[in-house]
């Protein structure tokens, strides 16, 4: 089998569009709306569950077929859980400022709702290469939206971008205000209904 | 291989549960001294921040710390450091209070008037990010302590605060919108911090 089949091109490909974890799964949207106030944050954490998910899907890839049925959810929260410890110690000992910017949040990604729907769904049956492949496209599939909603969330908020001033002095002069809503989750709620709104309207159509 | 019975299920948690034990205590051990490097970095970095020496990278860093910082005291518990910088004696005072979600810190330096502040730097340990956490982030608003004074006239009780609505321009900061709790949390580590030094203004 060739490494990028159809079926391995398919299992990357399709969570950035027509099964997106955020936008049709509607999985992960807790940490969406928690880490999304700023650009920043929003990026490393989409990398973060990005390497997470791929790696545990490859881990629960290899051991698959000597899981027993009745406790494979809990070892499926072990590893994960493994995993998000190793990365946090990582990063505190290789990428002090990063690690020191996501605090809680890269605990948090135990709790992500798409990890464990892509253990269950997809490694429990699937070889590790393929299983690899998948997290890493539901990880980007899940970077984009937050990377489009702290954006949107960012400039509206703060008139900035990654902590760079985008809106000029002049505009504020004119009388235009920051939208202090948009720092709070709420927003962040609504925009991503908007989101799923334009994509279920122009890329995904719901099977009558 | 029979996986679903009993026997088979209690062997495989156990032995699952070892194996990660062992990892995680492996990968600990391996990192632990890097990681405390990385803190003991951290928080000299700090108090340079609190000096108004900010952005520096790692090597300017320790250099700067050891030709600015002369000696490090302890009142009650609290540490502080005697620094000079440019001929100017400062002294950085360490801060430790409860923000809304988690231990709040910070550093202050005062001129040698024991009175007026030079510079501010927050942390924060599980403050929610772009709302409690710009305390830490928002270079801006730390700057804002910097001139204030600790004192009001005629009086010894610590009048440096953070406050909703600023009455006394001289001693209080604004407070960081939308993040009150934490707000909250810094005035009143300040207060009862900066009261342990017992500081005499000169």
């Amino acid at each position: 089998m060739s490494l990028f089949s159809k079926q391995n091109k398919a299992a990357f490909v399709e969570p950035l569009n027509l099964n997106n974890p955020i936008m049709v799964q509607v999985l992960g949207i807790c940490s969406a709306l928690a880490v999304t106030s700023q650009l920043k944050p929003a990026i490393v954490m989409g990398l973060a569950v990005t390497v997470i998910t791929a790696f545990s899907n490859v881990i629960i890839s290899i051991i698959r077929n000597t899981i027993p049925q009745r406790i494979r959810i809990i070892v499926q929260l072990v590893v994960v859980a493994a995993l998000v410890t190793i990365v946090s110690q990582v990063l505190k000992a290789f990428a002090y400022d990063v690690s020191v910017q996501l605090s809680v949040y890269v605990g948090l990604i135990i709790t992500n709702c798409i990890l464990m729907g892509r253990l269950e769904a997809f490694a429990m049956m699937n070889k590790p290469w393929p299983s690899f492949l998948d997290g890493i496209g539901n990880g980007l599939g899940y970077a984009m939206i937050l990377f489009v909603v702290g954006a949107a969330r960012e400039f509206f908020g703060r008139g900035s971008l990654l902590g760079f001033k985008i809106i000029p002095d002049a505009v504020y002069n004119a009388g235009y205000m920051n939208n202090g809503m948009m720092t709070m989750s709420a927003m962040a709620l609504i925009l991503l209904g908007c989101v799923i709104w334009v994509h279920r309207s122009f890329f995904y159509k719901e099977e009558k | 291989m029979k996986t679903n019975s009993n026997s088979y299920t209690i062997i495989y948690s156990a032995v699952i549960v070892v194996i990660v034990a062992f990892l995680l205590a492996f990968v600990y051990q391996v990192l632990k001294p890097a990681q405390d490097a990385n803190v003991a970095l951290d928080q000299q970095k700090q108090i340079l921040n609190s000096l108004n020496l900010r952005d520096l990278d790692n090597e300017t860093a320790v250099a700067k710390y050891k030709e600015v910082v002369k000696a490090e005291k302890e009142v009650d518990g609290m540490k502080y450091y005697e620094c000079e910088i440019d001929g100017q004696k400062k002294t950085v005072f360490s801060l430790k209070g409860m923000g809304l979600w988690g231990g709040i810190s910070g550093y202050i330096s005062v001129d040698a008037d024991n009175n007026t502040v030079y510079g501010a730097y927050f942390n924060h340990e599980g403050e929610t990010a772009g709302l409690g956490a710009e305390i830490k982030d928002n270079v801006n608003w730390q700057k804002k302590f910097n001139g204030k004074k600790i004192f009001k006239d005629g009086s010894t009780d610590i009048a440096l605060g953070v406050k909703k609505e600023v009455k006394n321009p001289e001693n209080e900061v604004d407070a960081v919108t939308g993040a009150t709790l934490t707000s909250n949390g810094v005035n009143d580590m300040l207060k009862t911090c900066l009261a342990k030094y017992k500081l005499v203004k000169k």
